[in-house]
C-alpha cells in the first residue's frame, strides 16, 4: 500500500511553534510576573488535567480524586527534601512513585466499581486522605510542611516566576508528548476503547481491569507530578489544596475545556484559572468582601456546560480557526506482514458442542444444543427472533457461561472460558449491535483486533520503543480494511460511516485476530445488494483460505447461497441441520418461519 | 470502655443515625426517580438549620432572598424551556410556582420574624422558605439534562453544590449558629438521660418513614413517582409526566434536608458549609443500601451514626476517615456482586 499524506506540514508544526513563542513569554520586556505566576498554576493545573483526559475523555471514568494524587506527590517531596535533605530533583521520582503506588492501591480496590459508583468512591477516598493529610505528625497536620527548598541548578536557585514559568511549561510540554505517545499505541487503543467499546475490546483479548488500572495510574502519576510542581514552587504544603473541592476545581477545567482531547485540558485549565483570579478580583467589589463568589459562578458555569456543550469549549475553539482534529490523518507505514497462525486442515473438527444449555432463570435460551463446525466451511444458524442464535455465540465467545454441557474447540476444553482467552484461542466475532469506539478512526478500531499479536505496554508506548511492532499492528489493520473494501474510510471517525459499513468494520477487526473461527452476528444488516454480493465474495475467499465461519443472518437469499450447512434454531432447541436445499423444504422449519397451514 | 459509655455514643448514634438516615432516604427518592446523585442535599441541611436559627433570634433570615432569586432564575429558565408552546393556564402555573409562592413566602416571613412565634411556627416557615428551592434547582439544573448518563448529572449536582456553598456564605455569612431546641425535657432511663430533643429526631424520622411509606403505597402521585423510578419511557408511556415527577422528588428531597436541619440545629453548631459533611454521611448510607433499598438505607444510616460516635470516642482526628472508608467494603461488594456490565451508559 501507498503511503497516503500525513498531516499538513502547517498542521504538525503549529503546535511545536506555539509552544516555542510561549516559552519566550517571560523574555517579553513589561510582562508583569503576577502574569507568570498566574501561568504556572494553569500550567500545574493543565497537567492534572491532561491525566483527566485520558482518565475521564478516553477511559471513561471519573475521578474526584485527583488533588489527593497531587498531596501524595507533594507531601512526599515535601517530606524527603526537608527532613531528609533530599535534593529536590531526587525527590521527583519518589512524587511519582508515592502518587502512582497510591493510584495502584487505591484503583486496586476500587476501579471493580463502574460508572458512578466508581466517582462516589474516590469522592470518598478524598475526603478520607484530607483528613489523613490534616491529622498526620509526619505531614505538620493542618500547619502543613513549610520550608520546602527551590528547585536549583547547582548553585543557581529558581526562585523568580520566571525561571519557574520555563520548568513548568517543559514538564506540560513532557506530559503532552507522552500523553500522545501513550494514547496512539497499542495499550492506548485499549484505554480508548474502554469508553464505549469495552464489550468489543474484551473479545479481542483486551485485559479491561489492567487498562482500568493503566489509565487510573498514569492520570496519577501526572497529578503527582503537578504535586511536585506546586510543593516546589509555593515552598510549602498543607492539606487544603489537595481537598476535594481543589478536586471538583480539575474535573471542572476537563470538562469546560473539553475532555475529549488534549488541548481542552490545556483550555479548561488556562481559562478557569484566569477566570478564577479575575473573579477573585472584580466580584468582591461589586458584592463586598464577604464571599466565595467564584464558587457560585463556577458551579453554574459546570452546569451550564454540560447543558449546553457537553464536550466542552474546545470543539467549538476547534470549528473558530478551523483547526484540523478529530481522527488525526495518519500515514499507514509499510511493514512486513504479522505472522499467521497455521490454520487446522479443511475438514478437521474445529468446534463441538454438545448438550449446551443455557437458562436464565425460568427461562430456557439454549436447550441442550448439539453443533459441530469443520474446518473450512461456512454453516448458517438461523431461526426466528428470540430462538437463541446470540446467546449461542456468547457461549461460543465465553461471553456468557453455559448452565451445562460441553464445548470442545480444536480438541481443548472452552469449561470455563473467558472472551479474552476465547480470542486467543482463535474465535474472532462481531456483534448483533455494532461496538465500534465511537470517537477512534476506523483504522485503529480495526487495529484494536490485533490487540493479541502486539505485546507493547504502557513504558514502550509512552518512550515510543513500540514504533515497529505499532507499524506492524496498523499496516495489518490498513490490510484487511483493504480486504473489507473500506480503505478509503481509514481515516475517518468510525461513528461517521453508514451503520452496515460499521458491520463490515466490525469484520475486518474480526479479521485483524488472525482467526481460525469467525462468528458473524448478521453482518449482511443494513448492507445495499452489491455490497451484500462483496461480502459474500469475501466470505468465500475466507473459506478458501481454510477460515472457519459461523454466521446468524436474516437475510434468507444470502444464507441460502453462501452456506455450505444450516443450522436452524427455534425456542433454543435445535430444529434441524443440513444443506439450504434440504432446510428449504423441511416442513418443521417452513411452519416455524410461517406458522402452521391449519 | 464501660458500659455507661457504650450506651452514651449508642444513643449518639442512633439519634445522629436518625439524621442520616432522612437524608439517605431523600437520596434515594431522588436518584430513582431523577438518576441525579444529589450532592447538594447537605446544603439544604445547612440551609434549614441556619434560617431556623435567624427565625429563632428574630431576624428576617437572608435565605428568604435566596428563594426568590431562585424562583425568578426558574421563572425565566421554566418559559425558556416552554417558548415553542407557550399556553396561559401552564404559564399562570409556572408563575404561580416561581414568583407567586416565594412572594408570598417573603410576606409571610417579614411579618413572623420579628414577632419570634416560637418553635412550631419557625420551624414550618423554615420549610416554606427552604423546601421550594429544590424544584426550582431541578428546572434550572437537572430538567435540561434529564437524558444525560448518570455521570454527567453527578458533576452537574457537584456544580449545584459548588454554588449552593458559595450561596451559603453570601446570604448567611462565616458565622455558626446553634438553635433552641424542640424540647428542653430530659427523661433518665438507667445511667442514660435522653435529651428531649432526641425523641424529636428519632420520632420524626419514624413518622417520616411511615408518611412517605403511605405516599409511595397509597397515592396516584407516589405511585406515579414509582414508576418512574422503575421506567421512565414507560412511565411516560402511560401518560406520567417524568419532569413532574421529577418535582416532586426535589420537592420531597428539599423538605426532607430542611426538616434534618431544623432537628440537628439544636444538637451543633451549624455554619454554612457544614451541610456538605453531614450529607455525605447520608450518601454513605445511601450508597450502602445500594440506593435503591429504603429500609437498607435507613439501617445502614444508623450504623453510620454508630461508627461515627465511636470511632470519634477512640480516634477522633480519624472519625472522618473511618466513616468516609466504611464505603469502600460495600461498594466493593456490590461491584462483586453486579454482574460485570462494564458498558458505561
Amino acid at each position: 500500500m501507498r503511503p497516503r499524506l500525513s498531516h499538513a506540514p502547517s498542521a504538525r508544526w503549529l503546535p511545536i511553534l506555539l509552544f516555542a513563542l510561549w516559552l519566550l513569554v517571560p523574555l517579553m520586556p513589561g510582562v508583569p510576573s503576577f502574569w507568570l505566576t498566574l501561568a504556572n498554576y494553569a500550567g500545574i493545573a493543565s497537567v492534572i488535567a491532561i491525566g483527566l483526559v485520558v482518565l475521564t475523555g478516553y477511559g471513561g471514568m471519573t475521578s474526584f480524586a485527583q488533588a489527593t494524587f497531587m498531596g501524595f506527590g507533594a507531601y512526599a517531596t515535601a517530606l524527603l527534601t526537608t527532613a531528609y535533605g533530599v535534593s529536590p530533583w531526587l525527590a521527583l521520582p519518589a512524587s511519582l512513585l508515592a502518587s502512582g503506588v497510591a493510584a495502584l492501591l487505591i484503583g486496586a480496590i476500587t476501579l471493580r466499581l463502574s460508572g458512578h459508583y466508581l466517582a462516589l468512591g474516590t469522592l470518598a477516598w478524598a475526603v478520607s486522605f484530607y483528613y489523613v493529610f490534616g491529622n498526620l505528625d509526619l505531614f505538620g497536620r493542618n500547619d502543613g510542611i513549610s520550608g520546602i527548598p527551590p528547585l536549583h541548578f547547582g548553585a543557581y536557585a529558581l526562585t523568580s516566576s520566571r525561571d519557574y514559568f520555563w520548568v513548568v511549561w517543559t514538564c506540560v510540554a513532557v506530559a503532552l508528548v507522552l500523553t500522545r505517545n501513550l494514547l496512539d499505541s497499542r495499550p492506548g487503543r485499549a484505554i480508548r476503547a474502554l469508553r464505549g467499546g469495552a464489550g468489543a475490546a474484551v473479545s479481542f483479548g483486551v485485559d479491561l481491569p489492567r487498562t482500568r488500572l493503566l489509565a487510573f495510574t498514569y492520570a496519577a502519576v501526572l497529578a503527582g507530578l503537578a504535586g511536585w510542581l506546586y510543593a516546589h514552587m509555593q515552598r510549602s504544603v498543607n492539606p487544603t489544596p489537595f481537598g476535594l473541592n481543589a478536586s471538583i476545581e480539575y474535573l471542572l477545567m476537563a470538562v469546560v475545556g473539553g475532555a475529549g482531547a488534549l488541548p481542552g485540558a490545556l483550555l479548561g485549565a488556562g481559562l478557569v484559572t484566569v477566570v478564577n483570579d479575575q473573579l477573585q478580583d472584580i466580584l468582591p467589589r461589586l458584592f463586598g468582601p464577604r464571599g466565595n463568589y467564584e464558587t457560585i459562578v463556577f458551579g453554574a458555569l459546570l452546569v451550564l456546560v454540560l447543558q449546553t456543550s457537553p464536550e466542552g469549549l474546545w470543539p467549538h475553539v476547534r470549528s473558530w480557526f478551523r483547526l484540523p482534529g478529530g481522527s488525526n490523518r495518519r500515514s499507514i507505514p509499510d511493514a512486513p506482514a504479522l505472522p499467521a497462525r497455521p490454520l487446522p486442515a479443511p475438514g478437521a473438527p474445529v468446534l463441538q458442542a454438545s448438550h449446551l444449555r443455557k437458562t436464565f432463570g425460568g427461562l430456557v435460551a439454549v436447550n441442550d444444543l448439539a453443533l459441530h463446525l469443520d474446518a473450512g466451511e461456512i454453516v448458517g444458524l438461523i431461526g426466528p427472533n428470540g430462538a437463541g442464535k446470540s446467546t449461542t455465540f456468547n457461549l461460543l465467545t465465553g461471553v456468557a457461561r453455559p448452565t451445562a454441557g460441553s464445548m470442545r474447540f480444536l480438541g481443548r476444553d472452552l469449561a470455563g472460558c473467558t472472551p479474552p482467552r476465547a480470542a486467543c484461542l482463535g474465535i474472532a466475532r462481531s456483534f448483533q449491535h455494532v461496538k465500534l469506539v465511537p470517537g477512534m478512526s476506523v483504522l485503529e478500531n480495526v487495529a484494536l483486533g490485533a490487540h493479541l499479536r502486539g505485546l507493547a505496554g504502557a513504558l514502550r508506548a509512552l518512550l515510543r520503543l513500540d514504533r515497529a511492532e505499532e507499524a506492524g499492528l496498523l499496516a495489518e489493520a490498513a490490510r484487511q480494511l483493504d480486504r473489507v473494501g473500506l480503505a478509503e474510510h481509514a481515516d475517518r471517525p468510525a461513528d461517521s460511516l453508514a451503520l452496515g459499513q460499521q458491520r463490515v468494520v466490525e469484520i475486518a477487526r474480526a479479521l485483524c485476530l488472525d482467526p481460525v473461527l469467525l462468528l458473524l452476528d448478521e453482518p449482511a444488516a443494513g448492507l445495499r445488494h452489491a455490497e451484500k454480493a462483496e461480502l459474500a465474495a469475501l466470505l468465500r475467499r475466507l473459506r478458501g483460505e481454510g477460515v472457519t465461519i459461523l454466521l446468524v443472518e436474516h437475510d434468507m437469499d444470502f444464507v441460502m447461497n453462501l452456506t455450505d450447512r444450516l443450522v436452524v434454531m427455534e425456542f433454543g432447541t435445535l430444529l434441524a441441520e443440513g444443506t439450504a436445499a434440504e432446510i428449504r423444504g423441511n416442513p418443521a422449519v417452513i411452519e416455524a418461519y410461517l406458522g402452521s397451514v391449519a | 470502655m464501660d458500659a455507661d459509655i457504650a450506651l452514651i455514643l449508642l444513643q449518639d448514634g442512633i439519634v445522629n443515625g436518625s439524621i442520616y438516615a432522612l437524608l439517605a432516604l431523600s437520596l434515594v427518592l431522588v436518584f430513582a426517580v431523577t438518576r441525579v446523585i444529589f450532592i447538594p442535599q447537605g446544603e439544604f441541611v445547612a440551609y434549614g438549620a441556619l434560617t431556623y436559627a435567624a427565625l429563632q433570634e428574630g431576624r428576617l433570615p437572608g435565605s428568604v432572598w435566596l428563594l426568590c432569586g431562585l424562583g425568578a432564575a426558574a421563572a425565566l429558565a421554566g418559559l425558556v424551556q416552554q417558548r415553542h408552546f407557550l399556553r396561559a393556564p401552564a404559564v399562570l402555573r409556572l408563575l404561580a410556582e416561581t414568583l407567586a409562592l416565594p412572594g408570598a413566602v417573603l410576606l409571610a416571613a417579614l411579618w413572623m420574624a420579628p414577632r419570634k412565634l416560637g418553635v412550631l411556627p419557625d420551624a414550618l416557615l423554615t420549610l416554606a422558605i427552604v423546601t421550594p428551592m429544590a424544584p426550582y434547582l431541578y428546572r434550572l439544573a437537572f430538567q435540561p439534562l434529564a437524558e444525560a448518563s448518570v455521570l454527567t448529572l453527578l458533576i452537574a449536582a457537584v456544580g449545584v453544590h459548588l454554588a449552593l456553598l458559595g450561596l451559603g456564605l453570601v446570604f448567611f455569612g462565616p458565622e455558626g449558629y446553634r438553635a433552641v431546641g424542640f424540647s428542653d425535657a430530659r427523661v433518665a432511663v438507667g445511667p442514660l438521660v435522653i435529651p428531649g430533643q432526641a425523641f424529636w429526631i428519632v420520632g420524626s424520622t419514624v413518622a417520616l418513614m411511615a408518611a412517605l411509606y403511605a405516599f409511595f403505597g397509597f397515592t396516584l402521585a407516589g405511585k406515579a413517582l414509582r414508576a418512574t423510578a422503575v421506567n421512565r419511557l414507560g412511565a411516560r408511556l402511560v401518560g406520567i409526566a417524568t419532569s413532574l415527577s421529577g418535582r416532586i422528588a426535589f420537592v420531597l428531597a428539599g423538605g426532607i434536608g430542611a426538616l434534618s436541619g431544623v432537628l440537628i440545629a439544636p444538637l451543633t453548631t451549624v455554619y454554612y458549609d457544614s451541610g456538605f459533611l453531614i450529607g455525605l454521611k447520608g450518601f454513605v448510607a445511601a450508597i450502602i443500601g445500594g440506593l435503591v433499598s429504603y429500609p437498607a438505607a435507613a439501617l445502614a444510616a444508623v450504623l453510620v451514626g454508630c461508627v461515627e460516635s465511636f470511632s470519634s470516642f477512640y480516634v477522633s482526628a480519624f472519625k472522618e476517615v473511618i466513616v468516609f472508608t466504611v464505603i469502600i467494603p460495600v461498594l466493593l461488594w456490590r461491584s462483586l456482586r453486579s454482574t460485570g456490565a462494564d458498558e458505561h451508559e
